[in-house]
């Protein structure tokens, strides 16, 4: 500090305030309310906000929600979901059974993962963790689509529930696909967004192939 | 209220809230570390406390608190910058725009004909990509017949090892060639020149699995599977010097490549062929018989083929 050893500070410039960091009088109460709080209000708080990313998803509109404040809980419970219902029953020694759990649950990540990184490379401005969340989000019409198909499955698996499935399945797939456009493809620069919505449209292809082929054993 | 003049003179005080003080303590608490593991522990502390002008233990809790959380922020600074660096490393590979990918594609069917100037390749890696990507779809699609959920899992693994193997494998061992035959190419170059003749396969599967002709296939793999290869060959023949090395290269890029197409017809075609089979009995229309020619062979090279990805993932 030998360089500033030589600064004088003149008296007529007034000096003051607080040289403390002002601890907004707000902050101690708040660390304390959420602290005391029931564990039953931060669940709930959670839940609501997991639940009102879901109706963004079902109906999407251009709003910033999803966006700025991500969570990974509805990604992982819609994940889990599908993952749980794809799972072909078959003991059979001979077969495989249908995808495992595992195979659902490293593709729809490692799937996310990659047009997380295909579209930052291409010159995104979301950050890798919001850009999973909106892929994980927009999962939810597939999930709702596999529930239809199983019960339509349980009716009967003739041609009929198979013309049944694939239009069910179809406009889930464009659902989940027009749902994540709208909320990443504004991310990108505007001449590039077809080379964004390419991947996520087969990623969701992908999955709804999975949905579809599905049989139970 | 007060007046807060700042003393220069006794700048020791710090409240730890500028980097040049955390290094100066960063500095002193290394000391400190020294000294207390010879052993002097109560003296220096006492002395250090003394020096600094802090109050004994108090302030030197808060000073390792500070300096932890200094140590704590740096790593994870350092580790989300190397992380980003990787990143960028890949970005001016996926600097593209739909135009030029539309074109490329296009231009992927065409082959050139000036094979004396060296041909310009693009070294970009996102049609490559996306093109392999969609093989692994078209693929996936081929077994949409119900029945083959049976093998699902084991042929999604394998359709996603098979394209992304054919794609890193064949490309490095191409390379590898140029490199003894002294072709003008890079690994990017040979990445993205690969990748693009991939589109000519996507094509010929995409038609082939959803119409069964089997003679359509040939004329497909013909043309379609052709083009793209010649494209290929007469860039490759473009950047190479010497008859023999033209023919080392453009030879095995030729075979690998078109074998390829063959091989994915085949292996993935005789699955869905052998289960429609067994699931219509003798009522299968005549032309489904001629996948039955080599029925051998063609459970062989899966077997073997799965039995391949398998090991290696």
């Amino acid at each position: 500090f030998a360089g500033l050893a030589d600064v004088s500070i003149s008296e007529e410039i007034p000096v003051e305030g607080q040289i403390t960091v002002p601890v907004g009088s707000h902050s101690p109460d708040e660390d304390g309310s959420t602290l005391d709080e029931p564990v039953r209000e931060t669940i709930m708080r959670d839940l609501k906000a997991v639940g009102k990313k879901f109706v963004h998803v079902l109906y999407p509109r251009k709003s910033s929600t999803l966006l700025r404040d991500w969570d990974l809980w509805g990604p992982l419970v819609l994940c889990v979901s599908l993952a749980l219902m794809l799972q072909g029953g078959s003991a059979d020694s001979k077969d495989d059974g249908g995808p495992q759990f595992a195979e659902v649950f490293v593709i729809i990540w490692f799937g996310a993962v990659v047009i997380t990184l295909n579209s930052k490379l291409l010159g995104g401005t979301i950050s890798f963790f919001q850009s999973l969340c909106v892929l994980g989000y927009c999962v939810l019409p597939l999930t709702v689509g596999m529930l239809v198909c199983r019960l339509v499955l349980l009716a009967g698996s003739g041609t009929i529930s198979f013309i049944i499935r694939l239009v069910v399945v179809l406009a889930m797939f464009a659902w989940s696909t027009l749902a994540s456009t709208a909320f990443l493809a504004d991310s990108q620069p505007p001449n590039r967004k077809a080379l964004v919505v390419y991947p996520i449209f087969l990623f969701y292809f992908v999955i709804s192939w999975m949905i579809l082929t599905f049989t139970p054993q | 209220g007060g007046s807060a003049v700042i003393d220069m003179e006794n700048m020791d005080d710090t409240s730890g809230s500028s980097f040049e003080d955390m290094g100066e303590m960063h500095q002193r608490m290394k000391e400190e570390e020294e000294e207390e593991a010879e052993g002097e522990a109560g003296a220096a502390e006492e002395e250090d406390g003394e020096f600094l002008g802090m109050k004994g233990l108090r302030g030197q809790l808060g000073r390792q608190v500070a300096d932890q959380m200094w140590q704590v922020g740096k790593r994870q600074a350092s580790r989300a910058f190397s992380l980003y660096a990787n990143i960028d490393i890949l970005r001016p590979y996926f600097d593209v725009e739909p135009v030029q990918v539309r074109a490329r594609l296009l231009e992927s069917m065409i082959p050139v004909k000036m094979i004396n100037f060296p041909q310009k390749i693009a070294g970009e890696l996102y049609g490559p990509l996306m093109l392999v990507f969609t093989l692994v779809a078209i693929l996936l699609h081929g077994m949409k017949t119900s029945d083959t959920i049976i093998r699902e899992g084991t042929l999604m693994g394998t359709a996603i090892g098979t394209c992304f193997g054919y794609w890193l494998g064949v490309s490095a061992f191409i390379y590898f060639l140029a490199y003894l035959c002294n072709a003008q190419i890079t690994m990017v170059q040979m990445l993205s020149l690969l990748g693009y003749g991939l589109f000519g396969h996507c094509i010929t599967l995409f038609v082939t699995y959803n119409i069964h002709f089997h003679s359509l296939f040939y004329i497909f793999w013909l043309v379609v599977g052709g083009l793209s290869t010649l494209r290929m060959v007469a860039v490759l023949v473009s950047r190479t010097v010497g008859h023999t090395q033209r023919l080392i290269l453009c030879g095995t890029l030729a075979a690998l490549h078109m074998l390829f197409l063959l091989y994915l017809h085949f292996a993935y075609h005789k699955v869905v062929e052998g289960i429609l089979d067994t699931l219509e009995g003798p009522n299968m229309p005549p032309f489904q018989r001629v996948a039955r020619d080599i029925p051998v062979v063609s459970n062989a090279v899966l077997n073997t083929t799965t039995k391949t990805v398998a090991l290696t993932l």
